[in-house]
Parts: C-alpha cells; structure tokens; sequence
C-alpha cells in the first residue's frame, strides 16, 4: 500500500522484513545469490529463509495431517484447519511461505504495465475456447492423429485409468514415471495402478515426497507446502535411507534425486499432465521447473500425455498470454524453467494422449459455475487465500484446496464438499489475483446458496438462520431480542453472532454492552425535535410498544 | 437532500456511537437526515449463510423502511455491499432497485457525492492503522486493492488526511481479512480467531495505537481478539474521526 502523499505514512512492516511472524526468521545463509550479492527473486529461491525448527530438538513437532475423510460424510475442514493451527511452527512457515509467494506475485505483476488487460485477454480465450470446447477438441484430435499420436477419450476417472493401463499392458510395462498432473489425482491414478500392480514413481520433487509418505498434494503448483524440512528428513530418512538428522535442503533435494534418476533411466513408461493443449497443433505443452516432465515425456519409449478437456486454446499464439501469466501468478517468476512442447513421437517410440472429461462438460452446463474451467491451476488464489494459509491444504479433504477447490468440490460430490463453501470469509482477494479472472469469491457465495437450497448445510445451521431471519424482519420481535438496555447484556452478545455453542467467546472477548443502543438513544434524544418537525407521533409511540 | 440513515444491528447494539456519529456528521454538511424508527437489518447474515428464503422478509422490511430517500447512507462497507450486491431474495421492483441504487457507504458518500473538501473539526493527534474491511475494499471500492495493478487510490485515507495530527502506520499485509467474515466467525472459530491474532499483532508491531476502520464488525472482532491476547489496541469507527472525536 502506498498513499496519498499528504498523509504521513511509516513503514512499520520494513524492519521486520514483511513478517508477521519474525521470529521464524531464519539467518540469511544458505540461498543462492546473484553477481550483486543480493538474493535472487526467481522462481524457487527462496527469498525469506524460514525456519520451523523449535529452539528444543526434542520438541519436535508432528506434522498436522489433513482432514478426516469418511466416505461421502461432508468434510469437517474446520476440525482439520483447528489441528493445523495447534502446530504453531508448521502454521508459521506455510503461511509466511504463501504469503511470500504472494508478495512475489504483487511485485512481479505490478512491472508489467499491460497485466490486468492480460487477464482480461486471457479470461476471453477461455470463455471463447469453452463455448465453442466441440469444436476445438475435434480439431485438437485430428491434429493429434494426423501428427502420430494416439488419441483417446476418457469420460471418467476409472476410464482413464482403465485406457492408460490397457495400454501400459499392450506393451508389458511395468515401471512408469510420471510428472505432476492434478487431472491424475482427480482419477485416483496412483492407487489404482498399486492395485494393478503398476509401480508409479512422481518425478517432481513435492509430489514425491507427498507419494512416499502417502499423502495427497495440498497445493497445485506446491504439493508438499505444508511439511517443513524437518517433516521431509524424517520421510525420507523412512522410505529412501537417509540421514534422520540431516535436514539440509540441498542434501535432502539431491537424495531424491539421486534415487529418482534410476526409475527414470529404465522405467517402462513415462507420463505428463498437461498445461496447454494446442487444438491448431494438437500440441501438449507443460510448464515446470524442475524438467521433470521432459525427463518423463522424453526418456522411456512409451509416453502417455492425460488432458483435462478444460486445457485447450485455440492457436499456439495464444499461449504466449498464458505463459506470462502463470508463472508470475504462482510464484512471481517470469517463466517455468521449462516450458516443453510435445507433439510427435520420436523414431522408435509410441505416443498417447487421452482426454478427459471427468465431470466437466456437466459443469460447462452449470450457468453460475461453467467459467471455473477457466483455471491455469496456478494457485495463486490458495496463496494469498488467508484461510487456506492458516489451514494446510490437506484440511479441505479433496482434490484442489483452497479458493478454487471451495468450488470446483462441489461438483465432484456436492454432499461430502457441502462443507467447503463455507469454508472462508468472502473477502475477494482470490477473484482479485486469478490471471483468469474467476469471479471464485462470488462462485463461492452462490454455491452457498445451491447447498442451502438443496438441503445440504446442517440443519442446526438452517434453524439459527430461520430464526434469525424471523426476528430480523419484525422491528418488535428485534426490539424484544435487543431488549430493553438494561437487560442488554445478557441478550445481546448471543443474538449478535448467532451463536448458540459460544464458539465466539472460545478465542475471543465479547464485546462490551452499551448503556443503551443508538435506537434508545435516538428515541431519547432526537424523537422531540423529530416530532416538532415532522409531526410523527405516531412512529415514536409505536416503537415505545416494541422496546 | 434528504438522507436515511440505516444503523446497522450490531451498529445498534453494540456501538451506538458510530451510529451517533454518523449521524451528527451528516447533519454538520447541513443534510436532512431521518433515521427510519423500524429498522433492523440488511439481511445479511442469511444471505452469506446461503439462506436466501429466510432472508427475504428482511430484505423487504428494509426496503420499506428506505424507500422515497434521495441517499441511504451506512456506516459500514459490509451492509451496503451485501444491499447493492445481494438484495435479491425479493422480486427486483423499480422501488427495489431504486433503494438499492441509492443506498452508500459513509466514507464514499463523503468522498463521491458529498466531495468534503475539508473536515475544520476534526483532529486526532495519534498513530493509527487503517483497517480495511473486505466488502468495503473489494466490493464497493473504496481503495485500490493490492492485488490490482493500477494507480493506488484510498477514499478513506484521503478522508483522514484532513484530519489534523494524524498519522498513519502502515502494517505487513494491509490487506489481509482480518477473519471476521460473519457467520464465518462462529462456524470457523479456530481460523477466525488465528487470523483475527494475526491482525491485531500486525497493527501492534507498526506502532499504531488506535485501528481505524469503517466497519464496525471487523473491529468487534480485532477488539475480541486483541484483549484475549492482551494487545493494547484501541479501536475506533472512522465517523468518529471524521466527526471530531478527540480519542
């Protein structure tokens, strides 16, 4: 924020370096530096080294896990977000971290004269590409085949994973490495091919961490946010033999690098999401940074490419508009490290590309809904989302987390996501930094609407805001409940917030009462004068009734 | 110019003098000012809450009460957002849209249809943080948001730059929610709270003695938050400085 330059404005956030949790500041040791000696701003370095290791070793703190999943029961992600907040070290590191992120968004957006007409360009090639989706995936196939691919089409999740292991059968493998793919934990691929007896291994570094202790990713562009490095050296210490008491990041970095390269060099299969689908070129384009999708795409003989029907743009000058876009936006970089174009197979080797539907051509059809397709899953909106900081990405029980998550849920399973809607203040900041302009914070308000409607909020819930709706709307039953100012505070507070559990009271002090509202003291002080000018007796008396 | 005054419920009950305020403010420009007796409430708790049936008889009390004003003004961003945003749940009759047309927040009443040029009365020698409330950022714009790339603007602030002696603190994440998000706060306790924490100690750390916001719900909740944690923050309405409230 900058101001007026009248007004006396002192940075009282600058000598603490933007923390607001300095104490977990770390000396600044150990990130890379450029020629100037200053910390580079790229895309993963790290520009405020933060430490969540407690002054006591023995103190060590237990990653917080993610929320309880039972069934299709709705998703308690405020009994989740309740443990995350109890592990005050963990909480610390992932909100600072995201919020850094979101620092780094700001600065590197804010150099760019043209950005907000760039996310106008941009939610308009979607809209476009999403109206006229038959078209353009048509288009996107043939291309696909006349370049020599394979193409296939998926309606579900089990489809898809039914196809990719018809074909990892056809040629007898094994072993397939893969790259980081939202669209493949939606399907539940990896559990699926365990099952099958089809060892999978992530090739990007938080996905993999996330794999080896199996857990879900929590973040879309960073799946392992929520552990520290601590959390790490214990996983790895487990399941790949390192050292328990090293937890230098470079050392932990390499080990998984180290024991990742084998799987790449002789795995059967390889496989990427996808970031962009080109319809004019029939062309897959991923963006990452650690290369792992060309290792994936480009090193085994067969290579299979999972699309999310939601990815595709028209023409290949359109995707320069995203590529600006979706770096700064997740991660205030320019660009990805890599940004990789698949198109043909090379000589020698089979290549698969299976589009897939998975519930979204139903919410294409979904009025208030449909432009949630517009998403890049850059996450921007879970790195500036306040709630999300302080809740871990695990506490949302689902797929994608966050702002997004709250309402794309909903349209996977509307009963075990009911909950997620709600699960955050409105505040607009998500709607704000999405480079494709989503209006999330108004999609979140109307599902909130739908869920009521279609009795999916708890009836305890639904009764207080009966209740409430009943009393707001009689001036005498308001005036009863508000009460004569004598009997105010034992009334008050509770008819307030609406809050039969004091869960108000659990973190906070209630608000003092005032000798008298501003109805009694308008009534004392203005009425006469009121009347004399307007002659309105009758309002004054009618209201005497009701107080 | 005749203005109705809407206090809004916990503006009522709770800080009966923003609503004294307010009101004395708009009398001091002269204005015609009415406060309708049968007031309650905007209908926004049910609203947010997904409610929109149960909300709907409110929603037509306040039109009633407001109909036939030439300005509805209101201390508070979160009530005339969710007016102008939200009124929905009734049939959107010409009186409808005309009372949700007409209905403004105070700051931006002052700043774009009264254009107060200066404020002689008021002077408030003190460090201060603004508070933003979200719906009054976001929603109605009362500031360039920080997200936005654009010239920053701030109604509120350039209102507190005619207030004589007063400074402004600026904290780490100025416009960060500060976890109120109405219902949100008693059905998400534990993160309301934690981000309600982090509010209060991010104005401490600048040195802001005193919160300034034009919400008074945002405030309800930093002022809960800062007493638990023993923060010494005081916290006042920006009607009150702007009508020349000593401390």
């Amino acid at each position: 924020m900058s101001a007026p330059d009248d007004l006396r404005i002192r940075d009282g956030a600058a000598d603490r370096g933007g923390l607001i949790h300095p104490e977990i500041r770390q000396p600044d040791d150990e990130s890379e530096r450029g020629p100037d000696g200053g910390r580079l701003q790229h895309a993963e370095a790290t520009s405020q080294p933060l430490s969540a290791a407690p002054k006591a070793a023995q103190a060590r703190e237990p990653q917080p896990r993610g929320a309880k999943v039972r069934g299709n029961r709705p998703i308690d992600q405020a009994e989740a977000a309740e443990r995350f907040i109890a592990a005050p070290l963990h909480l610390k590191a992932h909100d600072e971290r995201l919020w850094d992120l979101r620092k780094k968004r700001d600065a590197v957006a804010h150099t760019i004269p043209e950005w907000e007409a760039l996310r106008e360009l941009a939610s308009q090639i979607k809209a476009h590409t999403l109206t006229n989706l038959d078209v353009y995936l048509e288009q996107f196939e043939a291309q696909a085949k006349a370049n020599g691919v394979h193409v296939h089409w998926a309606a579900d999740g089990a489809e898809h994973n039914r196809i990719v292991h018809a074909i990892l059968k056809d040629h007898g493998a094994k072993t397939l490495i893969k790259s980081k793919s939202m669209l493949t934990e939606e399907c539940g691929f990896r559990h699926y091919m365990d099952a099958h007896g089809i060892e999978i291994i992530e090739t990007d570094l938080g996905e993999r961490i996330q794999q080896l202790d199996k857990e879900e990713p929590s973040h879309v562009v960073c799946p392992a946010v929520h552990k520290t490095r601590l959390d790490v050296a214990e996983v790895f210490a487990r399941t790949l033999g390192t050292d328990p008491e090293n937890d230098d990041i470079h050392y932990l970095a390499e080990s998984q690098r180290e024991t990742t390269r084998p799987y790449i060099l002789t795995a059967d299969a390889g496989m990427t999401g996808c970031n962009f689908a080109i319809a004019e070129t029939g062309t897959v384009v991923t963006c990452t940074n650690e290369g792992n999708a060309d290792l994936s795409g480009n090193v085994p003989k067969l290579q299979i490419h999972s699309i999310g029907i939601e990815k595709l743009i028209p023409r290949i000058e359109h995707l320069g508009v995203f590529i600006r876009l979706l770096s700064r936006s997740a991660l205030g970089s320019p660009i990805t490290q890599y940004t990789s174009h698949f198109r043909a197979p090379r000589a020698g080797t089979e290549m698969h590309m299976v589009l897939v539907d998975n519930g979204r051509s139903a919410r294409l059809g979904m009025e208030e809904f449909w432009t949630s397709l517009k998403c890049i899953r850059c996450g921007a909106c879970m790195n500036t989302c306040p709630v999300y900081r302080r809740s871990g990405g695990l506490s949302y029980g689902a797929t994608y987390s966050g702002p997004i998550g709250l309402i794309i849920d909903p349209t996977f399973n509307k009963r075990k996501y009911s909950t997620l809607p709600f699960s955050s203040t409105m505040n607009g900041s998500c709607t704000n930094v999405c480079p494709v302009k989503i209006n999330i914070h108004e999609q979140i308000f109307a599902w909130r609407k739908v869920l009521a409607e279609e009795h999916e909020i708890p009836l305890v819930k639904k009764g207080m805001m009966k209740a409430a709706g009943q009393v707001l709307s009689r001036p005498a039953a308001y005036r009863a409940a508000i009460g004569a100012t004598d009997s105010a505070l034992k009334v008050l507070p509770r008819f307030a917030v609406y809050n039969p559990l004091n869960t108000w009271g659990r973190g906070r002090e209630m608000p003092e009462t005032p000798r008298q509202s501003f109805h009694a003291w308008y009534k004392q002080n203005r009425m006469r004068t009121r009347d004399d000018k307007t002659g309105d007796k009758t309002g004054a008396d009618k209201s005497d009734a009701e107080a | 110019m005749r203005v109705g005054l809407f206090v809004p419920c916990y503006v009522d009950a709770f800080e009966p003098e923003v609503g004294i305020a307010t009101l004395e403010l708009l009398e001091r420009f002269g204005l015609d000012v009415t406060y309708p007796f049968d007031q309650t409430c905007c209908g926004q708790p049910m609203t947010n809450t997904g409610c929109h049936a149960e909300a709907a008889a409110t929603e037509a009390l306040f039109v009633k009460n407001f109909t036939g004003f030439d300005y509805v003004v209101a201390p508070s961003g979160s009530c005339v957002h969710q007016v102008r945003a939200h009124l929905t749940a009734i049939p959107q009759t010409p009186e409808v849209i005309a009372v949700r047309e007409r209905t403004f927040e105070l700051v931006e009443f002052l700043h774009d249809i009264l254009k107060v040029e200066e404020l002689p009365w008021a002077a408030f020698p003190h460090k201060i943080s603004y508070h933003s409330n979200c719906n009054a950022l976001r929603g109605i714009g009362h500031a360039r948001a920080s997200e936005i790339n654009a010239p920053f603007y701030s109604k509120p602030l350039d209102l507190l730059a005619k207030v004589k002696g007063i400074e402004v603190v600026e904290i780490a994440r100025p416009d960060e929610c500060c976890g109120f998000g109405g219902t949100f706060s008693v059905f998400e306790p534990a993160v309301s709270a934690k981000m309600g924490y982090d509010k209060v100690s991010d104005h401490a750390r600048a040195g802001a003695a005193y919160v300034v916001s034009a919400d008074s719900s945002c405030m309800m909740h930093q002022k809960g938050c800062a007493e638990r944690l023993g923060v010494p923050l005081k916290f006042i309405h920006i009607a009150q400085v702007l009508n020349g409230a000593a401390a």
